[in-house]
């Protein structure tokens, strides 16, 4: 039963519940800000000419199949790195590492997570780029590969974080039921640890390629910027222009109004989409699951 | 812990408040605000302006930033800075989008630039004609022994879309200033954010090719030297050869104002028309508006 | 049952159990080597005159303090936004929301907002603060557009924490007599403090490293003062990096890396008490 509430706890109350709903009001203000400034290009512009292979917005050519295809590309080449060491890190740290290393190890990871991507960039194009050109004998090393590389920096930690909390989580009966029936540690990790942490090792996943996805300035400064249409492996290899280091490197010069400024915010109206995606798949396939919220957002 | 916490603030907001009274002075609350914005090409070149104008007089302060020829011109369309940069000229669309904001762009020429186009140091190369320049960018070349030199894949390196370097080079060098002309930039040309960027690319990798004002290009590169027409001598970018018009690719600096300028951004025009300003012009580079 | 008691198993779990230290070992030597090399190669600029003096001779000397308060002011700004609501907002998730299709509706509005691009952010704040609500590049267009970006990760961490809460703390308040609110001011916020301030603090220092946000929203390249008002853009730390990095002709590189260091230092230093915190309100925790 509760005491009858005093005109102060009344409005805090109110306060908190409005700022509850605060979120979603944020979501929609940015989607309807993305679409009342974006929506305007496809009125502006033919759909078949957004969706040609070359943009060169100072002589109208707006197609963004480019940019679409090199943002795939340098998070599929992240994704392929930072997938397999990212789990194979939670689960060295989960399952493997003794117990004093698991405390140095989780917080050097969560580190890692809060190296700014400048950062990452400027040793990118310092250090990392001339390396890969050297070494693979390409013929520049601003490449995707090279934007690959900082991205699974990027997305590992964030993979790493939600994985281990997902292996952590499995209940040391699992694993004791499986050493009893005389299955190695590893033979368990694989046949029944991971597998019981499935959706959260997922999660995790997701959640580090949706950052690498809308990762800025560390591909900007290291993939070179050519507006290629990246669909062969080997464009790996090759310098391609990222939809998000292409809206940072334009934004500043358009005109606000012009057809060049609301093709900008559609690129950032489909960027927007492609990560509530992402965000809608995760969180059905881990629906019931309870999410570390620190880890998720390292 | 939350005391802790609360001092480290209020320790920062004092240092903050330190920092910044001594770096001004009294007067510097009405003192006149300049804002300055837009071409890279030209962004050092009005830091240096800003800095020497400013030890002079105390009562101005000036800021400088970049961003492109094509974001200052923006600003000043859009009504957020005194004067807009640019390394090329207005363009039609941009006046009548300035003309429907109420702006009036009024035109200064500040210096003179060359654009100079550069390889790296271990690059055999060191002449080619506009055409040749302009081949190689838009896609018809792709190796270096196509030009005369080794047996390499050519790295073409390009200023962003928003630069006026990057229009500048496109109207003369790959149109080879017909306006008709619609040639591109080859699909898989580096277009990097920055002057700077080109500049340590071609250091290092002996395969690229670049273009950048002259004012960026440090004595460690090479310069190629360029002839009109094939035929034509091979000329070397330098102040002289751009007041005597043999080199091939130099252009205008600009400095565009809402109006015609009035009060403190007027004497900072006035001063950056005058000897002493110039003279600064030389030292980073570039060459003197005659 | 046969394939588990396979002959090679135990080495097969040599073999992976090495591969996977490896794999870890490769991805933490990355991290300790790039913090080690900037350290290295940024240590000799580290000075007092760098630390607290102004650019000179186009920013290739003198030192970064614009940019240092440039980034306090940031992330003070973001704090002063994001803080209280963030913290409220995981006040009603944790005590007040029920399970319904609202709340879940919320939750997914968070998870959104964490997965919106930087540049994204920074794209929304130009159209929003800078240009509908004419604030113009200014701390406070910066400030209100990395606070929106802060916000789940406050939420998320501050939730966390007040769920983390045993309930007997909550029935024993109420059984004597005070009221939700009384119960969640005095007791259940009192500790969850250290669970929030982590989050707070790990929130704002992504911020504070942040540049896409701030790039059209309030950074400056040059301003020859420390800014006065929020109205005011300034110089920042990571976008300062940015621009002597890749923008300025001849700049030694000593001061790239310098600046990169002060950057790193200011963001791990956060991390750190961050960790601090944590462990520390682990081991005093009395349930």
């Amino acid at each position: 039963m509760e005491k009858s509430l005093t005109w102060y706890e009344f409005v805090i109350t109110r306060a908190i519940k409005a700022s509850g709903y605060s979120a979603i009001v944020f979501v929609a203000l940015i989607f309807f800000f993305l679409l009342r400034e974006g929506l305007p290009a496809l009125g502006e512009v033919e759909l078949t000419s957004l969706l040609s292979v070359r943009w060169y917005p100072i002589e109208n050519y707006f197609g963004i199949l480019p940019l679409l295809t090199g943002s795939l590309i340098v998070t599929l080449g992240a994704g392929l790195i930072a997938v397999p060491f990212g789990i194979g890190t939670a689960v060295y740290i989960s399952e493997i590492a003794p117990r004093w290393m698991r405390e140095i190890l989780k917080p050097l990871v969560e580190l890692l997570g809060g190296l700014p991507s400048v950062v990452l960039g400027f040793l990118g194009i310092l250090v990392l780029s001339p390396y890969l050109r050297v070494f693979l004998g390409l013929p520049t090393g601003l490449t995707a590969l090279a934007g690959s590389l900082l991205l699974a920096g990027i997305a590992v930690p964030t993979v790493v974080s939600v994985a281990e909390d997902a292996l952590d989580a499995v209940p040391r009966a699992y694993r004791e039921g499986a050493w009893a029936l005389g299955a190695t540690r590893w033979q368990t990790i694989w046949r029944v640890t991971l597998p019981a942490a499935r959706s959260g090792v997922l999660t995790g996943v997701m959640l580090g390629v949706g950052r690498a996805i809308g990762e800025t300035m560390a591909v900007m400064m290291v993939t070179g910027n050519a507006p290629v249409l990246a669909v062969k492996l080997g464009s790996l290899f090759s310098p391609v222009r990222t939809m998000t280091a292409t809206i940072a490197a334009e934004m500043g010069e358009v005109a606000s109004g012009s057809t060049h400024y609301h093709v900008l915010f559609f690129i950032g109206l489909v960027l927007f989409m492609i990560s509530l995606a992402v965000n809608i798949i995760a969180s059905s396939v881990v629906f019931r699951t309870k999410k570390r919220a620190e880890r998720i957002l390292s | 812990m939350k005391r802790a916490s609360i001092f480290f603030l209020i320790f920062s907001f004092i240092l903050a408040s330190c920092g910044s009274s001594n770096n001004s002075s009294a007067s510097d609350f009405t003192a006149a605000y300049i804002e300055n914005k837009g071409s890279d090409t030209i962004v050092n070149l009005a830091l240096a302006w800003a800095e020497k104008y400013q030890s002079g007089h105390s009562d101005v302060r000036i800021s400088v930033t970049g961003g492109g020829s094509g974001t200052g011109i923006a600003a000043l369309i859009n009504g957020t800075v005194d004067i807009a940069n640019a390394s090329r000229k207005i363009k039609e669309e941009e006046l009548t989008e300035a003309k429907s904001n109420g702006v009036d762009p009024i035109e200064f020429v500040i210096a003179r630039d060359a654009i100079a186009v550069i390889v790296n140091p271990e690059n055999p190369v060191d002449k080619l004609t506009l055409q040749q320049i302009s081949d190689i960018y838009s896609g018809k070349f792709a190796n270096w022994k196509e030009v005369g030199g080794e047996d390499r894949p050519i790295v073409r390196l390009s200023r962003e879309t928003n630069s006026g370097t990057h229009v500048y080079f496109l109207e003369t060098v790959l149109r080879l200033g017909d306006k008709k002309d619609k040639t591109l930039f080859s699909m898989d040309t580096l277009l990097l954010p920055s002057s700077e960027g080109i500049v340590s690319e071609v250091r290092q990798n002996p395969n690229a090719l670049g273009y950048d004002g002259l004012g960026y290009v440090p004595k460690d590169l090479k310069m190629v030297a360029i002839a009109k027409e094939a035929g034509g001598a091979y000329v070397l970018p330098s102040i002289a050869t751009v007041n005597d018009k043999s080199y091939a690719i130099a252009r205008d600096l600009y400095m565009y104002t809402n109006g015609q300028p009035t009060g403190a951004v007027k004497d900072y025009l006035d001063w950056i028309i005058s000897p002493e300003a110039q003279a600064i012009v030389a030292e980073l580079g570039f060459v003197p508006a005659k | 049952m046969k394939r588990i008691f396979s002959p090679n198993r135990h080495l097969v779990e040599r073999i992976g159990f090495t591969g996977i230290t490896l794999m870890a070992l490769a991805t933490v030597l990355p991290i300790i080597g790039t913090v080690t090399y900037i350290l290295w190669k940024g240590g000799s600029a580290i000075s007092p005159e760098f630390l607290t003096g102004f650019p000179h001779d186009g920013m290739r000397a003198g030192g970064i303090l614009p940019a240092i308060i440039g980034t306090l002011y940031l992330t003070i700004g973001t704090a002063i936004f994001s803080v209280p609501l963030g913290i409220a907002a995981a006040i009603y998730l944790a005590e007040y929301a029920a399970d319904t299709r609202l709340t879940r509706l919320i939750r997914l509005a968070i998870i959104n907002l964490a997965g919106i691009p930087s540049v994204v952010y920074g794209l929304f704040g130009l159209g929003l603060f800078v240009l509908f609500l004419k604030f113009g590049t200014s701390i406070l267009a910066a400030s209100l557009t990395l606070s929106i970006m802060t916000l789940p990760v406050i939420i998320s961490t501050a939730e966390e924490s007040l769920r983390s809460v045993p309930q007997a703390f909550r029935t024993v308040s109420i059984s004597l007599g005070a009221t939700r609110w009384q119960t969640i001011r005095r007791i259940v916020l009192k500790e969850a403090l250290p669970g929030i301030l982590t989050g707070v603090i790990l929130g704002l220092e992504r911020a504070a490293g942040e540049t896409a946000p701030i790039l059209f929203t309030g950074a400056a390249f040059f301003l020859p003062r420390l800014p006065h008002s929020p109205f005011d853009a300034t110089m920042a730390l990571p976008y300062h990096l940015f621009v002597i990095s890749t923008q300025v002709p001849e700049m030694p590189i000593q001061i790239q890396y310098g600046t990169a260091l002060v950057l790193l230092a200011f963001v791990l230093t956060m991390n750190l008490i961050a960790t601090v915190i944590r462990s520390r309100a682990r081991a005093r925790r009395q349930w």
